[in-house]
């Protein structure tokens, strides 16, 4: 994470983040936002429709968007995990974040640095530590639950015998007693992942003008550039 | 096994006619989701069978099970099972009483031991040694331990043997609990068909496919007979078209539900709930619920007495006091998550500011 840190200097660049990490950031945004919205819609729907029903679809139209961004995330995530051992060191740091005492150090500072205790937040090459464990803890684990939890639920309609149903409702419903709770809980880890998004992009942006390296631009180019240079 | 009378002779007797007999055979092989070619040999198993014994026992509950059992729909199917099997003991039913009934528990047991079904509906209560269920001056749980010790296997009829239901509610005070949780019981193979009560024509079926083939239907995860609970109430709901176009009840007076919209708003958990009644019905196939406009409460589905609202689709958050739903605890979460931002963004701001006239002052 800061091995090298020292050495950075005012407008040096190191390639951080390599083009997969990069177009699967976006992509899964995107099918987050997506998720989201229309997850809200499927738990409070729109208000009612007159007419025909054979006029509308507006429920299969919102539940389909849901189930394809459901399997973007999906896909999405099981390709960036394989490329946590494909890339570069940095790309590691979503799925395996360090406790080494060093990194638990660098995330004290950093609480320190966004309690307006320090004067100055460390320079990082890859993810600041604290950084590491909200991504992990609620973004990696808030992920895979959603995608456990709503594959479960997808599976009760595509019925039993389909791989969907067998690979995840067959034992997610019966852990959690009945399909009722896994609806609610899918719906709480929705609010969850709004968490992490809410956070994420304010401090993605906060960063960007308070740190002293680039932000949203390295999610973007892949390039960190450092704004001074004092270890 | 002591020689008993087929089921065919039984019905015989009754002056049931063939023609009748063997159409119930169909009706059977078709609500079983058999084909027609099953017919002949569900006829032939029940002609040659020997009735199958059944003690069926009551424990906390409220007989709802057997209301519902002696109203299935074919007016045949009924009689059919009552002669089917040879339903020993049931003291709902039984014309025989005190002492007499009692003992013949024991005579079943000893004549068809390991060869008898056992029924139970209702549970027992283990709290105060389960002095809350007392039959024949003892604690239920001892009977159905007995029993059950002696059986070849166990059908837990309706929500309270399978799960629990209202007797179990939190804080169940008499600790009521399901068959397969009972302590001490046995290992013999349970058939859950839970409803509270279960579909008249779901326990007959049940029954008749044991008869007919030796063998108990195949279940699912949670032991249920899969080819009454492997779908939905909402899978084959006939307002789902409503629900895919959108269109809603919003509250159970306006317009749209005279118009027979989609209950999902009003707290229809026909999506979570696992039973046949949208497509069996009830009552001889007259209706449902949801056909008589009012939203499935679940009742077929484990903790149902227990998560909250009957008009909520999803459970009920107790942690926080009062009863809260997914959206207002997410909600006020958000609230206060983006209140905080805010309060933090203005903080960074004046951060930035006041360093910049730091810079300005060196
Ligand atoms: C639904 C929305 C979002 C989710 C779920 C999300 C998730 C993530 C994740 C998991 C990472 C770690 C990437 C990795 O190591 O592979 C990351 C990094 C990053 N994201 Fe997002 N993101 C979202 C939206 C945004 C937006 C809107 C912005 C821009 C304002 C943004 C800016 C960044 C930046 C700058 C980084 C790199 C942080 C660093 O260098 O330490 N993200 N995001
Ligand atoms: C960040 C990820 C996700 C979010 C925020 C999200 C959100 C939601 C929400 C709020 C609901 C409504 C729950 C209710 O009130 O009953 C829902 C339902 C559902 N979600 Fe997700 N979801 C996500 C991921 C997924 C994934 C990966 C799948 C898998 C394909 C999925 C499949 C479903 C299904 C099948 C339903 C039930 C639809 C129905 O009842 O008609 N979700 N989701
Ligand atoms: S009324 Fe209930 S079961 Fe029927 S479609 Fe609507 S939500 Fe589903
Ligand atoms: S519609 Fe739902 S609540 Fe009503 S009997 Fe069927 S499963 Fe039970």
């Amino acid at each position: 994470m800061s091995e090298s840190v020292d050495l950075k200097q005012h407008g040096d660049s190191v390639y951080v983040y390599e083009a997969p990490v990069r177009i699967w950031h976006w992509i899964n945004a995107l099918a987050i936002l997506v998720l989201c919205i229309t997850g809200y819609f499927i738990g409070s729907p729109l208000p009612t429709l007159s007419g025909e029903a054979s006029d509308h679809y507006v429920m299969g139209y919102i539940r389909f968007a849901h189930f394809a961004a459901g399997y973007i995330l999906a896909v999405g995530i099981l390709g960036r995990l394989y490329w946590a051992f494909a890339g570069n060191e940095h790309a590691k740091e979503l799925f395996f974040p360090s406790f080494s005492k060093k990194a638990l150090l660098g995330a004290w500072h950093e609480i320190l640095w966004y309690s307006f205790l320090v004067k100055e937040p460390k320079k990082c090459v890859g993810h600041n530590p604290l950084a590491t464990y909200a991504m992990f803890f609620m973004f990696v684990l808030g992920a895979f639950f959603m995608i456990v939890t709503g594959f479960a639920l997808y599976g009760e309609g595509t019925g039993m015998g389909s791989w969907q149903f067998e690979l995840f409702s067959a034992w997610v419903i019966p852990l959690f007693g009945q399909s009722q709770d896994v609806h609610t809980f899918h719906h709480l880890g929705m609010w969850l992942i709004i968490f992490f998004v809410m956070a994420h992009v304010y401090v993605a942006i906060r960063e960007d003008f308070m740190s002293r390296q680039s932000m949203v631009s390295t999610m973007i180019s892949g390039w960190r550039m450092f704004k001074d240079n004092r270890p | 096994m002591a020689k008993i009378e087929t089921f065919y002779e039984v019905m015989r007797k009754q002056g049931i006619t063939r023609r009748s007999f063997l159409k119930y055979c169909s009706l059977t092989a078709a609500s079983l989701g058999l084909s027609p070619a099953f017919a002949p040999k569900i006829a032939h198993a029940m002609e040659t069978k020997p009735r199958l014994p059944v003690l069926w026992l009551h424990g906390l509950e409220c007989t709802c099970c057997s209301e519902s059992f002696i109203r299935s729909a074919h007016p045949l199917a009924k009689d059919v099972i009552l002669s089917m099997i040879s339903l020993d003991y049931d003291d709902l039913i039984m014309a025989a009483a005190g002492e007499r009934a009692e003992a013949i528990i024991d005579e079943t047991i000893e004549k068809y031991d390991g060869e008898f079904l056992l029924a139970i509906e209702g549970n027992a209560p283990l709290n105060q040694d389960g002095m809350s269920m007392i039959v024949a001056g003892k604690p239920f749980s001892e009977q159905l331990n007995h029993v059950a010790k002696h059986c070849k296997a166990i059908i837990s009829w309706g929500s309270c043997a399978s799960w629990g239901c209202v007797q179990a509610a939190a804080p169940n005070p008499t600790r009521a609990v399901p068959t397969h949780k009972h302590p001490g019981l046995p290992n013999k193979p349970i058939i859950k068909v839970p409803g509270c009560p279960p579909i008249a024509e779901v326990m007959t079926a049940v029954i008749a496919y044991m008869v007919t083939f030796d063998r108990i239907p195949s279940l699912d995860r949670q032991g249920r007979p899969k080819m009454f609970y492997s779908q939905r109430i909402h899978d084959k709901c006939y307002r789902r078209p409503h629900f895919d176009a959108g269109q809603f009840v919003e509250e159970f007076d306006d317009e749209y539900a005279r118009k027979g919209y989609c209950l999902y708003k009003v707290g229809c958990k026909g999506p979570t709930t696992y039973n046949a009644c949208s497509t069996i019905r009830w009552n001889e196939g007259t209706s449902f619920p949801i056909q008589a406009g009012h939203g499935c409460i679940g009742c077929s589905e484990d903790g149902f007495w227990d998560k909250g609202s009957f008009y909520d689709r999803l459970s009920g958050i107790h942690q926080f006091g009062i009863e809260e739903n997914a959206d207002q605890v997410g909600g006020t979460a958000a609230a206060i998550v983006g209140g905080a931002v805010a309060i933090h963004a203005a903080a960074s701001a004046i951060k930035i500011a006041t360093s910049k006239t730091d810079q300005g002052d060196k």
